[in-house]
């Protein structure tokens, strides 16, 4: 059975908001790409000598798994922590994709889609800023 | 090794893995964990940490192109997140507290699934428009552009799509890979959503799946920005390039190739975990 639809006039149709959607992944990926490519040159023209070994686990060190180290490590233009800062932009693409749809289906009424895009942005904030705070 | 050469060469495999991944559409994830664990000997758990980032990173960046296309449906996205995500911390929860040598296990049988679904890919099924109430209820009906116009489709079998959904989060979480073959399972043969739609859809979850369990590894120090830099920019730069040439490139031969690599790689993955050398 098949159907032929009008085109939706709408600014806000599904079609639209997904094509702002690609746009704003692509950005936030080329944005934390530039970022870690900029930590990377730094932490490679400085350790580039010094020989690799990741054969055990030792955990990352305190100050590269939380807001406050990385920030405070790229105050003091660490090469490590600037691409650790790239990696959470990165993290943080997709997050604010979700926040971009739970605009998106407010501005729709779709208000059943409002609540789903909640609960994802719960789950998200949860695992983000959850473990980290303490 | 020196931390320069480790790069340069790391980089170099994970673009390969990520060209290869997109073209085939089997994703470079399931190749970096095992690139990085059985070839540079990094522990399992940096691999993975690794791993995970990279996948947010060419999922992202396959987006962009296919969301042109006008197949996938944000609606189906959005609800069965729930499901992955919270499968995704409850993966990455697991894999603190099993031994990497399960995990290397787990993978190895993971790889062999997905080299068995890329060697013999399910038949497409035809366009199901028995109407599902749930699926109206939950807004999830969409329509695809074909060749004659829009075509209608409904979703089926909700429940069932949504438990398989938090497995494919499970998975992810826990061996940080995208687990793109399991979410189309579900989602194309589980809940009968057209492929096309099903498999753009998917690629736009992996993204939202992946950053559930990235901020558990982050806060655990599995990431390290010495591994991850040149694994993020190595497997997003190659799966931009692959998605690119998707269009021109015959990929029946190269799934085969590809499908034997992954095979090896499972069973040495299986071989090291049973003796505790991963």
């Amino acid at each position: 059975m098949k159907f032929s639809l009008p085109k939706p006039s709408s600014e806000w149709d599904d079609q639209s908001i997904e094509l702002i959607v690609g746009q704003l992944l692509r950005i936030g990926v080329l944005l934390s790409a530039a970022v870690v490519v900029l930590g990377g040159i730094i932490y490679l023209v400085r350790n580039g000598h010094v020989i690799a070994d990741y054969t055990t686990f030792r955990g990352e060190l305190s100050t590269l798994r939380n807001f406050d180290g990385i920030f405070h490590g790229v105050s003091l233009l660490s090469g490590r922590a600037i691409v650790q800062l790239g990696l959470l932009l990165l993290i943080a693409t997709p997050v604010a994709r979700v926040i971009f749809c739970a605009l998106a289906f407010l501005i729709q009424r779709d208000y059943l889609y409002v609540i789903f895009t909640l609960i994802v942005l719960a789950v998200l904030t949860y695992s983000i800023a959850g473990p980290s705070l303490h | 090794m020196s931390v320069l050469l480790f790069t340069t060469l790391l980089a170099a495999g994970s673009f390969l893995a990520g060209f290869l991944g997109a073209l085939t559409g089997l994703g470079g994830g399931v190749v970096i964990v095992p690139l990085l664990a059985l070839v540079f000997h990094v522990d399992m758990r940096y691999a993975i940490g690794a791993s995970l980032v990279s996948v947010i990173a060419t999922s992202s960046g396959a987006a962009a192109a296919y969301v042109r296309e006008g197949y996938s449906n944000m609606r189906i996205g959005m609800f069965l997140e729930i499901a992955t995500t919270l499968g995704a911390i409850a993966g990455a929860l697991i894999a603190a507290h099993v031994s990497t040598s399960t995990i290397a296990i787990v993978f190895g049988l993971v790889l062999l699934y997905s080299a068995y679904l890329s060697i013999r890919p399910q038949p497409p099924h035809p366009v199901d428009v028995k109407q599902d109430r749930l699926s109206r209820v939950l807004h999830l009906d969409g329509d695809f552009p074909t060749s004659d116009g829009l075509e209608r489709y409904t979703v089926h079998r909700i429940p069932l799509g949504f438990g398989l959904m938090f497995g494919a989060g499970t998975l992810s979480g826990l061996l940080g890979i995208g687990s793109g073959a399991v979410k189309v399972l579900a989602m194309d043969q589980a809940m009968r959503i057209p492929f096309k739609v099903s498999t753009t859809t998917s690629n736009f979850m992996i993204g939202v799946t992946a950053a559930a369990s990235a901020g558990v590894y982050l806060a655990r120090g599995y990431i390290d920005p010495g591994i991850a830099m040149p694994v993020v920019l190595g497997a997003g730069a190659g799966s931009m390039l692959g998605a690119k040439v998707l269009v021109n490139a015959r990929t029946k031969s190269l799934r085969m190739v590809f499908g034997a690599v992954i095979v090896v790689l499972g069973i040495e993955m299986i071989f090291n975990g049973f003796t505790g050398r991963l």
